[in-house]
């Protein structure tokens, strides 16, 4: 590290305004990385103004305890010796609870500044605080500070380094004497290997019992029986045990210097307080969270993004082309009606400001650079590069618009809220009430529903929510349920109305079975996570930090989809494209006399037919039943178009009557058709969803964990409905009929017995992997 | 023992002891809930659980299960 180059820390409480800092000292080209073992998000950059500036954005943490792995990285890079300085943001509009985190950081020894954050609002309520007589508290320069209104920024990095320079401070403040005389103790049995400024720090952890810092510090055993025999009678003379008397004496300290340093007005109702008083109000409060959950869903999911997403989808991607703000796409639809069967022969550009959709444009392009029309090239290109990237960008509206609301309510507190309200309702599924969102978002879209688990802290949490939001089925599976209607009951609209949400029925349940399932497997096992959350203040974010929670989120999805998504997608094409026919292995379209279902040729057939018979039990075990499946996979709906073209019902639609006789031709009873499309709704999601549930875990177990339970209990969902109509309706009975009713009972047993009480370790993490899927 | 599950909504009352063990409890410390805390039931969540206190000056919801280790007067 070269001597002009400092290192900066950046703690605080989560909520502090720290975020707000970073993104505007940095500019916000901050990279973002993890913390190795564990899904801890660091983030560093340069400062703007100077580039010899390093800054590390710790997460946001209470404490330095070893407890949660947030507090245990901030404290292993506090003490790793990078940082040459910390800034200690504290949110002034809540002191006492954010100096208590400041104490601990000063007391490692490093050089500290703290910068008051929030100084405006403090102001504004009437509080005054004492900057000079902290500073001499604390024993560290202080600093006021506004992120959000870019106030007193310049002076904090002025005094940031010239902090760097010096070689930190010894803590100022001083515990009950008692106390300190034993820290004395314990100071003077350290090796003399610990430097002088960590000393205390040192003690008053060994003092703790902190299990990490005894280890690092490794005494004598003499020296260790010392110390704990210093401790235990501190214990028995306060009659409390050592955490609590340290945690006491620091709150004791803080108090102190509160009363000096700060002179607070009258206390009166807060902003947040009268908000609250209605938002989480016992009465209103679940019909408010249910309408602000539907303006979301229904600006972002059905109306707008919904509109942007098929316009990207058919428009701009397809081969439908668009008209400049609309002009000419009335007369156009005229000339289409009364072309009629000549519709195709109808120049739309004739009839306004034209763009053709970038399938055209590039299939126009290459057989005018003399490509062969409708040949490998051509197909590749358009079939399979561009069709793949516009299935995949076709999202991209949606989400940016479901994250720019989703970011406000996170931001500006009122998702805390949503958790506390809903907490009670899934804490039962073994969720906490933070996993409601992604549940919602993903009735339009998996993509953004798995991406919203985001805000979920706790890791155990976060993925199951992760293996379970897709269940509920998204947008892209309604073609599929209409299919199936009109299969089953020759109609997809009037009477068959109430199949539709059945299958929402059977996406909830497979939630909430698969919930309760989970929680008792070791995987997910354990003591129910505590749920003790700040409710913070309410304040409008930041705009800078807004769009770049927005940014970030889209950025992550678009990087995914240019690469792993779009590479399975150009592998889907190329095994439903290439075969081999009369013997010889090429480009199926282009090859002599091959009929117009090459399909039945192709690599995808021959794949299909070796693992056809795993849907044996469920009633399909024909290569295409398992060909859609396939093509499911690039995304839903094209279950529909691939039915089309395997049945050889060309350009039929989900609401065609030819293709619903076609399709239920392909299953033997009714029984399998339905088995069908339950495994198809809850197997594995799309390509896209798969990519998103891969960054989302941050690991390619998880991944392989998330996907390979949703199929098998998909499976699982599809032998009950296929067995037990061929028994119940059928009278047949096999041997997957005991198969089927003993997994019943199993799901069952598993469902209703009481929470195990497991001998937990995280260690055993690996070799519980294969026992969830198999649950 | 009551707890501060038991304190009603709109009622004060303030820290005798804190049970329980490790993480949890560690994290109540590191909130401020320690013996001689005075706090606040502000109200009930909809569904009747969580809770939201109010303590050293700002708001916290907590679980009544998890309420239950600490002992209030």
């Amino acid at each position: 590290m070269a001597d002009s180059q400092i290192h900066v820390a950046l703690a605080g409480n989560p909520n502090c305004g720290k975020t707000t800092l970073f993104n505007l000292i940095t500019g916000a080209n901050g990279y973002v990385g993890n913390w190795p073992g564990v899904t801890v998000e660091k983030k560093e950059a340069k400062l703007l103004s100077d580039k010899n500036v390093t800054i590390t954005d710790l997460p946001g943490i209470y404490s330095l305890s070893p407890y949660s792995p947030e507090e245990q990285c901030s404290r292993d890079y506090l003490m790793s010796g990078e940082p040459d300085v910390v800034v200690q943001v504290v949110d002034a509009t809540n002191l006492e609870r954010n100096l208590y985190l400041a104490l601990q950081v000063i007391e490692t020894g490093l050089p500290v500044v703290v910068a008051l954050n929030m100084a405006d609002l403090v102001e504004k309520n009437g509080d005054k605080i004492d900057t000079d007589k902290l500073s001499k508290k604390l024993g560290c320069p202080v600093m006021m500070i506004s992120a959000l209104k870019n106030k007193g920024i310049k002076e904090l990095f002025e005094q940031v380094k010239k902090s760097a320079a010096s070689k930190g401070q010894v803590p100022e403040h001083k515990f009950d004497s008692s106390i300190e005389d034993v820290l004395d103790h314990i100071e003077n049995n350290l090796p003399a290997s610990v430097p002088a400024k960590k000393r205390r720090y040192y003690a008053v952890k060994l003092f703790e019992r902190d299990a990490d810092a005894c280890k690092l510090i490794n005494l004598t055993k003499e020296k260790a029986a010392r110390v704990e025999q210093l401790v235990a009678q501190c214990e028995q003379d306060c009659d409390d045990d050592a955490e609590s008397i340290i945690t006491g004496e620091r709150y004791g300290v803080i108090a102190h210097i509160i009363d000096e340093c700060m002179t607070k007005a009258p206390a009166k109702m807060s902003t947040s307080e009268k908000i609250d008083r209605v938002v989480t109000n016992r009465i209103l409060g679940l019909p408010i969270f249910v309408v602000i959950m539907f303006c979301v869903y229904y600006i972002a999911v059905s109306t707008l993004g919904g509109t942007v997403t098929d316009f990207t989808n058919d428009q701009l991607f397809g081969t439908d082309g668009w008209y400049v703000l609309g002009q000419g796409r009335d007369a156009y639809d005229a000339a289409v009606e009364a072309a009629g069967d000549n519709a195709d022969s109808v120049d739309p550009a004739q009839y306004g400001p034209y763009v053709p959709g970038i399938t055209t444009v590039v299939h126009d392009a290459l057989v005018a650079g003399g490509t062969e029309d409708g040949g490998l090239v051509d197909s590749l290109v358009c079939d399979g590069i561009v069709g793949g990237l516009g299935a995949i960008f076709g999202f991209v509206p949606q989400m940016f618009l479901l994250f720019v609301m989703l970011s406000f309510l996170e931001d500006c507190g009122y998702m805390a809220r949503v958790a506390f309200i809903m907490d009670r309702v899934f804490r039962r599924f073994g969720l906490s009430g933070k996993s409601f969102i992604p549940m919602l978002v993903s009735s339009g879209c998996g993509v953004p529903g798995v991406m919203a688990t985001k805000t979920i802290e706790n890791e155990k949490d976060r993925r199951m929510t992760v293996m379970t939001t897709t269940f509920i089925p998204c947008g892209a599976k309604l073609p599929i349920i209409a299919l199936l209607m009109g299969s089953i009951i020759g109609d997809s609209s009037t009477t068959a109305a109430w199949i539709s949400p059945l299958f929402y029925f059977l996406g909830v349940f497979a939630v909430i079975a698969s919930g309760l399932m989970l929680k008792k497997t070791k995987l997910f096992a354990g003591r129910p996570t505590p749920f003790v959350m700040e409710l913070p203040a309410y304040h409008f974010p930041a705009i800078r930090s807004w769009a770049l929670h927005v940014w970030e989120r889209c950025w992550a999805f678009i990087k995914k989809a240019g690469t792993v998504i779009f590479a399975s997608t150009v592998v889907v094409w190329f095994l439903s494209n290439f075969g081999s026919y009369n013997g010889s292995f090429g480009f199926l379209p282009a090859m002599d006399g091959i009929p117009e279902e090459f399909m039945d040729y192709s690599v995808l057939a021959m794949l299909g037919n070796l693992v056809a018979w795993i849907f044996a039990p469920l009633g399909f075990s024909t290569w295409q039943a398992t060909a859609l499946t396939v093509s499911g996979l690039v995304a839903k709906e094209n279950v529909v178009a691939t039915a089309g073209s395997l049945l050889s019902v060309a350009d039929a639609g989900e609401t065609d009557p030819s293709l619903w006789t076609a399709f239920a031709g392909m299953f033997p009873t009714m029984g399998a058709c339905v088995a069908f499309g339950a495994f198809n709704l809850l197997c594995a999601p799309c390509f896209a969803a798969i990519g998103t549930i891969r960054n989302q875990m941050d690991s390619g177990k998880w991944t392989a964990i998330a996907i390979g339970y949703e199929c098998a209990f998909a499976w699982v969902i599809g032998l009950f409905i296929n067995q037990f109509y061929n028994l119940l309706v059928l009278g047949q009975f096999g041997i997957w009929t005991i198969v089927a009713i003993v997994l019943l009972v199993a799901m069952l047993f598993q469902i209703f017995r009481p929470m195990p009480k497991h001998a937990w370790t995280d260690e055993d993490e690996t070799n519980t992997a294969s026992a969830a899927v198999s649950a | 023992m009551k707890t501060l599950g038991d304190v009603k909504v709109g009622e004060s009352s303030t820290i005798v002891k804190l049970h329980g063990e490790g993480a949890l409890r560690r994290h109540l410390m590191d909130l401020g809930l320690i013996k001689g805390t005075s706090f606040k039931v502000v109200k009930v969540a909809p569904l009747g659980d969580p809770v939201e206190i109010n303590v050293r000056g700002y708001e916290l919801s907590i679980r009544k299960e998890e309420a239950a280790v600490v002992e209030v007067q």
